[in-house]
């Protein structure tokens, strides 16, 4: 028995210190990316190509989720307000729970899917083919080249998606709210537009979205550039990306969230 | 180990033998743990970052399945270097592109993408890109692996005739002993890390040497064992019967 519980710490140990290796390695890597940030940056066309492939083509998934989060907002919300008779505020109702929260977090949820696994399983796949390895050998930094430019593509995308994602869904919650069920539209606009604070909702919201993008993108960027070149690692690595990424801004949604709105 | 000016030598072996590793030394992918690789007199281990990269500016290396860029055009792969190391404008980067293209018959492929090209002709695209800037080393990985006759005989004249038209020296990696007798001057065989055997082809052809024989003439009995070790095989019979 007391040896079954040594196995069992020692095998604690050894996963708790991989992981710990693991971050310093990826947190190293991070460091790295910036530091040879600058050939993404002055020739901002290899970024802007990025953010067309993360960017643009993530906009259908974003616009119409957002549009339907929207909607069954403004169904639930009407629900749950006129049972206290202030369904006029359906308007603040949607806007606050979309700029504050599910902006950032489902577009950044979704924004992990599509893109960071593609992000992920390109640069995987470019190990495998020793696509990676060929630049090096060209005296082609890879990290500046292949991963900085997609990382800041990543990070510039996101709080534009997560600011289309909320007003597509103001505008759904308008369409379900005002045009469906019948809330005054003078009342659902003018309570939003009096209620819904610059600096305290919308700036928070997208200062959230900022840290979302750097999150995903680091850790999709991270597991291909880390993944065992075969096509079982880069699945697993794809894989990784989307369950980290999901739980990591989750996670960081509670922290920032503490931070940003103390009822005060 | 000497890879000669102007020559073109071949690092032959069976698979696992170290040849790959070799060229990685070579290129200062893979630091040596014992032993010194100098290329034009500098020593490898001992460069880092921009001097590397210098001396990585002087090398081209084809890899087994050419590795070209999915995501860019034929023009673009063997432009690609040309773009990242040099400020030429892009009518001069368009001629020498033409140049390199013409030069392995492949100039009617520019606008194709590699996903679009034959294995043959990935290779030898991947082949004017390692040649993009006129290096002073050439390394080929693997180059004749998976190639019909036909094209396996055009890589292989082509190896040659790059290497003697730029001056440069060649290295190549291969198992495929009978292509390989044709076009080098000179030839290593290695196994488990070690050179067992050196000459031109007729010294290789003509060796007596147990080792060289069996690789040569692909003989299954010699000093490589067919068989990976395992337990005897009476064992591991009676094993699975006494399990069934």
């Amino acid at each position: 028995m007391l040896e079954g519980l040594a196995n069992g710490l020692r095998w604690l140990g050894k996963r708790v210190n991989d992981r710990v290796w693991r971050l310093g390695f990826a947190s190293r890597f991070l460091l790295m990316t910036l530091v040879y940030s600058g050939t993404a940056l002055r020739r901002f066309f290899l970024t802007i190509r990025e953010i067309y492939f993360t960017g643009v083509l993530s906009l259908i998934i974003i616009l119409v989720s957002g549009l339907f989060v929207g909607m069954v907002l403004g169904l639930q919300g009407y629900d749950t307000l006129q049972r206290y008779g202030s369904s006029e505020a359906l308007g603040v109702l949607v806007a606050l729970s979309l700029v504050r929260e599910l902006g950032p977090v489902v577009a950044a949820l979704l924004f992990a899917s599509r893109a960071g696994s593609a992000i992920t399983a390109e640069i995987g796949l470019m190990k495998a083919t020793e696509q990676l390895s060929a630049m090096e050998m060209m005296a082609v930094n890879p990290i500046a080249r292949v991963v900085a430019p997609r990382f800041w593509a990543g990070v510039i995308s996101m709080p534009l998606l997560a600011g289309l994602f909320s007003a597509m869904g103001v505008l759904g919650g308008y369409l379900v709210g005002v045009r469906l069920i019948g809330v005054d539209e003078g009342s659902f606009w003018s309570q939003m537009q009096a209620s819904v604070d610059f600096s305290e909702d919308i700036l928070n919201g997208v200062i959230k979205s900022f840290v979302f993008g750097i999150i995903v993108s680091w850790i999709a960027v991270f597991e291909g550039y880390d993944a065992e070149p075969t096509a079982e690692g880069v699945s697993g690595a794809t894989t990784r990306t989307v369950v980290t990424s999901s739980l990591a801004i989750l996670a960081a949604d509670f922290i920032l969230t503490a931070f940003m709105f103390r009822g005060t | 180990m000497t890879i000669p000016r102007g020559k073109v030598v071949a690092i032959m072996g069976i698979s696992g033998g170290g040849k790959t590793t070799t060229l990685r030394l070579i290129g200062g992918q893979v630091r040596a743990s014992s032993g010194t690789v100098l290329v034009d007199g500098q020593d490898v281990a001992g460069l880092q970052g921009k001097a590397l990269y210098d001396l990585r500016r002087r090398m081209g290396m084809l890899f087994q399945f050419g590795a070209l860029f999915t995501d860019m055009s034929v023009y673009d792969n063997v432009a690609f270097q040309m773009r990242e190391h040099t400020d030429l404008p892009a009518d001069l980067i368009h001629d020498l592109v033409m140049m390199k293209l013409h030069a392995v018959g492949l100039r009617g492929v520019a606008d194709l993408m590699p996903s679009e090209l034959s294995g043959g002709m990935a290779r030898r695209v991947a082949l004017a890109r390692a040649v993009a800037l006129d290096p002073m080393l050439i390394m080929y990985d693997e180059p004749f692996a998976g190639l019909d006759p036909i094209s396996l005989s055009i890589i292989g004249e082509l190896i040659r005739a790059l290497n003697d038209a730029l001056g440069a020296s060649s290295i190549i990696v291969t198992h495929d002993v009978q292509e390989s007798l044709k076009i080098v001057d000179y030839i290593y065989i290695v196994s488990g890390g070690r050179i067992v055997a050196e000459g031109t082809a007729d010294d290789i052809r003509q060796s007596t040497a147990e080792y060289v024989h069996q690789f040569v003439w692909g003989e299954a009995d010699g000093p490589v064992a067919f068989h990976y070790p395992a337990s005897p095989y009476r064992d591991e019979i009676h094993a699975v019967a006494g399990h069934a």
